[in-house]
């Protein structure tokens, strides 16, 4: 668990992070969204201590991390940089093991979780690890920057923009694959995006932030059907809401016994896949693999109760 | 491709020369007057010429670890302050004359190689100095950022990442040095160190234009080469930080 009490970090006049408070459970992604400029970037190096507090705590499983060596807190805490940070003059097989070597991993587990790290981001071993960084794409280096944080296993990852410059098939992909990898070893993940569908996907809690503070800390839900500030509303995008939400819900629930016609939907389709598949389709009801319907009566239903 | 067939025909021609200086005889003998000997040969020339290497060598390598230490120490913390110190300290070794150098040195070391190296030393610290300053300071910031972020200590920053990536520049500012004290350091024989200088200074002693010609053109020629095996590695160094522009 790790709560963040009172943080505030002053930069001249200009008060990056103000008086933010919050707690993410263990085991739980938050995501932090805003504008540019509001203060995301800082708030995830407050709490690897790269940027010291003007005021306020940071606290890992109840401990002060201020009472913590900084170099031993850092190899413990994941950190994706803004962009991707890779060494140069590296390899990205040495690139990917350096907090293990400075943690003294032994050779072989260490070549072990490289091939494994870059499997699990598409990234072919044998063609990829020998590479230069500057050899890499942009969302090839962005990948290997996120499995660089992840190298070490670590309780805490922080996660700034980290599928920033990946295409829409990719970040798909490294979305759904960063939920499996979390949901896996049980890491605690904060991660910033500009992008509030990802938000809505990825996050257990989204913190909305303006000018240093959090507006909001909250379920995806709750912040989409009940924005504390017109700015949180404006921000997710009032258009977008219903959709978005539809998102963040799986078809089960709504699943009834009957009989349907033409393609069945997949069983862990959430809710606006099966509105697009009924639009596009023109049906009114559709079967899901497995047995069972889903209809647009029910799905309109449905959005009629976030409603209230 | 040219350019190496050159510099190897040109290596080829000194490493001739020096090994049997009286077979060239006939290439000097048009510059001297009055049956004058074309060839110096009161010392051996390739003694001569390793001696004058080895000078170069050690100051190079001296003024390297200095300026080197001198730049690592004003980007730390610590050491941020003395930058104008260490600033004027090596333009001021780069600017006092080496010749005034020596005039000072030899009361205080007496005659020999230690006046010169001193000198070349002194004159040797700016590039170095200043090219170790930029390397320090232009590093991308997101990967110093990163480096700090996943905690390697400052030692390790240093060694890991720091210093690997400074390489080329560090590279180029000893070529600059290499090249500059490689011609210097005949002035030494002013004050008896044994280098090349030697030759030339005969040669204006006994207005013969030979011996002038082939001390310059030994210190000439092993310079070019220098200046090409500095770059040499500067570019390798490159390739393999990634930073092959
Ligand atoms: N080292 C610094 N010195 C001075 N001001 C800074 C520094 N770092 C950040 N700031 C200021 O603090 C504020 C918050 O910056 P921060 O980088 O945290 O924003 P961000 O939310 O990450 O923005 P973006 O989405 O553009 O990455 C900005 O006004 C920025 O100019
Ligand atoms: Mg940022």
């Amino acid at each position: 668990m790790i709560e963040l009490r009172n943080l505030t970090r002053h930069y001249g006049e200009v008060t990056a992070v103000n008086d933010v408070s919050l707690t993410v459970q263990t085991g739980q992604i938050a995501v932090l969204v805003g504008t540019s400029g509001s203060g995301k970037t800082t708030l995830l190096r407050l709490i690897n201590r790269l940027v010291q507090p003007s005021s306020g705590q940071v606290l890992i499983d109840g401990a002060d991390t201020a009472s913590l060596p900084v170099h031993h807190l850092r190899r413990r805490i994941g950190y994706a940089i803004q962009g991707d940070g890779l060494f140069p003059h590296r390899t990205v097989a040495r690139n990917i093991a350096t907090v293990p070597r400075l943690l003294g991993w032994p050779k072989s587990r260490i070549d072990a979780r490289i091939d494994e790290l870059l499997a699990l981001f598409q990234l072919e071993p044998a063609a990829f690890r020998d590479r230069m960084p500057h050899q890499l794409s942009g969302g090839q280096a962005q990948r290997v920057g996120v499995a660089r944080a992840l190298a070490a296993k670590p309780d805490l990852l922080l996660m700034d923009e980290p599928f920033g410059a990946l295409d829409s098939v990719i970040r798909a992909k490294a979305q759904s694959d960063l939920r499996d990898i979390q949901r896996q070893l049980g890491t605690t993940i904060i991660l910033v995006t500009h992008d509030i569908q990802e938000a809505v996907q990825l996050g257990d809690r989204i913190a909305v932030m303006d000018r240093g503070r959090v507006l909001q800390y909250d379920s995806p839900a709750q912040i989409l059907t009940q924005p504390a500030t017109p700015f949180v509303r404006d921000l997710i995008g009032p258009t977008e809401r219903a959709f978005r939400l539809l998102s963040l819900t799986g078809i089960g629930p709504i699943t009834m016994p009957g009989e349907a016609h033409g393609t069945p939907i997949a069983r862990d389709a959430t809710l606006r896949d099966a509105l697009a598949e009924c639009l596009w389709s023109g049906r009114d009801a559709l079967p899901v693999q497995g047995g069972g319907i889903v209809t647009l009566d029910a799905l309109r239903a449905n959005a009629a109760q976030d409603r209230q | 491709m040219i350019g190496r067939l050159l510099l190897a025909l040109a290596a080829a021609f000194a490493l001739a020369f020096l090994l049997s200086p009286t077979s060239f005889a006939v290439l000097f003998q048009p510059l001297t007057r009055n049956g004058a000997p074309a060839i110096y040969t009161q010392a051996s020339l390739l003694r001569l010429t390793l001696f004058h290497l080895g000078i170069v060598a050690l100051a190079v390598l001296i003024s390297t670890a200095v300026a080197l230490a001198l730049a690592l120490f004003v980007t730390r913390p610590v050491g941020r302050e003395f930058l104008p110190l260490a600033r004027t300290i090596t333009t001021i070794g780069q600017t006092f004359p080496p010749v005034a150098v020596l005039a000072l040195a030899v009361p205080v070391m007496g005659f020999g190689t230690g006046p010169t190296l001193v000198a070349l030393i002194l004159y040797g610290l700016l590039p170095v100095f200043e090219n170790a300053l930029a390397a320090l300071t232009g590093q991308p910031a997101k990967v110093a950022e990163a480096a700090r972020g996943m905690g390697l200590t400052p030692a390790q920053r240093l060694w890991q990442v720091d210093l690997p990536l400074a390489l080329p520049l560090l590279l180029a500012g000893m070529r600059l040095t290499a090249v500059i004290s490689l011609g210097t350091a005949t002035i030494g024989s002013t004050v008896a160190a044994k280098t090349l200088g030697e030759v030339i200074i005969a040669g204006l002693l006994s207005s013969n234009t030979a011996y002038v010609v082939q001390g310059g053109m030994i210190v000439g020629i092993i310079a070019v080469l220098i200046h090409a095996g500095f770059q040499h590695l500067e570019r390798r160094a490159a390739r393999a930080t990634g930073q092959t522009d």
